[in-house]
């Protein structure tokens, strides 16, 4: 069993005309990869009607729909995130709810807000109440505010993880930009982080140094949007470790984190 | 056959880089199916006199039958016309000269005057666009980018010299693929490393619009995992003439031509 803990899916109400090849794309792919379970979220209108990380309450609903949607159409290969803007409290709460509900098996934080801020509490204290994990965008390591995003990192989000230390915080995308040694440094004495190993980044070392900083037990396995670099992480990692160890970074720490049953053989 | 026309030894001055060693490149190798590397001493790169590297990547390349070297050509010290000479005789498949790290204008008098001795060499010239991505790199490491406007006045100042442009994006390829004639164009090939697969399929939408024949199999290896180039090509849908081409094929070509 694969799972990817990192996947985007589009829908009709984004800039992309191309939404359709790169959900097909995606699927077919997976396939080849031998991916089981997509776990995917969709961040609003991706910049159609309000920007991608600061998404507004109607987007992330519709972007929500969405992918209950695709989660209905493809029920043995997709599951989703439900994704929220803590900037909206009440309505964040609810969505979640309402998603989770649905059949929703997790919650996605972009960055429109600090990881660290008192407003992803929150949600936090839901994540615990419905044990299911949060998946924080992140740049490794964001020395100064970029456009378009309020970047958070992992210092931020380890903040964060010490509040609730009952519930699981995925650090996105360890090679998806930025300072990766400076997460690794940063997230090694947090056991309540896990480490997403998505992003375009297949940098020497990197998974080296992953491993020594938190473990086998707190990778997972992802592709975020470039899922060649996903698969050759993954076949790097087969000749570094023996078979159960794979089996955690494929699916078993995921399962363990996202609640029970969430995956077939789970 | 996989020939790998981007690959690396020795160590990288910003960071912690295993597998840097001809030993362990070779198990790279074999780990991957990689049958050749052309190589670059990296640490010289980064030195006032890059050329100081050569001997021991010749000495190195003589030593283990599937590296091929890629020597690095200052055209800013003197001398460095029997450095050019000194790989032709060698028979490297090409030379390596990436002007932002040696301080040089991309495009300038130096470049172009080494471009047209690489025509007339005929041996091409690689250079690469990047080594690392930006967002990631050392707070020291500020050497800018490549930028497509210096590859098209290279292609452009010589009727003769070719390219090999490695780590290149698929913006970059486009925007120099096709700002230059077709003649131009035939006489650049771009490494694969840093073409995103699916879903965004990169690589994929490139080999349609531009073509395999432009294309060849390079890692970046050590700084990159090489099961990266593996893995986007089996992702994509290519027939094995296809496949050989950009696997071997096509860089046999330039190697020969």
């Amino acid at each position: 069993m694969l799972i990817d803990v990192h996947a985007h899916f589009y829908h009709q109400r984004t800039p992309r005309a191309d939404w359709r090849e790169r959900n097909e794309s995606r699927l077919t792919a997976g396939r080849k990869i031998g991916i089981t379970v997509h776990v995917a979220s969709i961040l609003g209108s991706f910049g159609l009607t309000s920007p991608t990380y600061f998404p507004s309450p109607r987007d992330v609903t519709a972007g929500n729909d969405a992918l209950l949607a695709l989660q209905r159409a493809h029920p043995e290969t997709i599951r989703g995130y439900v994704c929220v803007n803590p900037n909206y409290t009440a309505q964040a709460r609810a969505e979640i709810v309402r998603c989770l509900d649905a059949g929703m098996i997790g919650i996605k934080l972009a960055a429109s807000r600090r990881a660290d801020d008192p407003l992803l509490d929150p949600i936090a204290v839901l994540a615990l109440e419905r044990r299911v994990p949060v998946l924080q965008h992140i740049w490794q390591h964001r020395r100064h505010d970029w456009p378009g995003q309020e970047a958070s990192d992992a210092v931020e989000l380890c903040t964060l993880a010490r509040r609730h230390p009952d519930v699981a915080f995925i650090l996105a995308h360890i090679g998806g930009g930025g300072d990766w040694l400076h997460s690794l440094r940063a997230v090694r004495d947090v056991s309540n982080v896990y480490v997403d190993l998505s992003g375009s980044g297949v940098d020497g070392g990197m998974l080296e140094a992953c491993l020594e900083s938190v473990g086998v037990s707190r990778l997972l396995w992802g592709s975020d949007i470039t899922m060649d670099t996903g698969w050759a992480k993954l076949r790097y990692l087969e000749t570094l470790l023996a078979k159960d160890e794979i089996a955690a970074i494929r699916w078993k720490n995921a399962a363990r984190i996202f609640p029970p049953g969430a995956f077939p053989s789970d | 056959m996989r020939i790998d026309c981007n690959a690396f030894l020795g160590a990288y001055p910003w960071r912690k880089v295993p597998g840097t060693s001809p030993e362990a490149l070779t198990r790279a190798l074999d780990r991957t199916e990689i049958d050749v590397a052309w190589i670059t001493h990296l640490p010289s790169l980064f030195w006032r006199d890059p050329t100081e590297g050569n001997a021991w990547l010749y000495e190195t390349a003589r030593a283990q039958k599937r590296f091929k070297p890629v020597p690095t050509v200052h055209p800013g010290l003197a001398q460095w016309e029997q450095v050019l000479a000194d790989a032709a005789n060698a028979g490297a498949p090409a030379v390596r000269c990436d002007p932002l790290y040696l301080g040089l204008e991309p495009a300038g008098g130096d470049m172009r005057v080494l471009a047209a001795a690489c025509g007339t060499a005929r041996v091409p010239l690689m250079l690469a666009v990047r080594l690392e991505d930006g967002r990631q790199r050392h707070p020291n490491d500020r050497v800018a980018e490549l930028p497509a406007a210096a590859l098209r006045a290279l292609v452009r100042s010589d009727a003769d010299v070719r390219l090999i442009v490695t780590h290149a994006d698929r913006a970059l390829i486009e925007e120099v693929h096709f700002g230059s004639t077709p003649e131009e164009a035939r006489r650049i090939w771009w490494d694969i490393c840093w073409l995103w697969g699916p879903p965004e399929d990169h690589l994929a939408t490139l080999l349609e619009t531009i073509g395999v024949e432009r294309f060849v199999f390079g890692t970046g290896q050590p700084l990159r995992l090489p099961e990266t180039s593996v893995a986007k090509l089996d992702l994509l849908e290519l027939s094995p003439d296809q496949r050989r081409a950009i696997e071997s094929g096509n860089v046999k070509h330039i190697a020969s031509a």
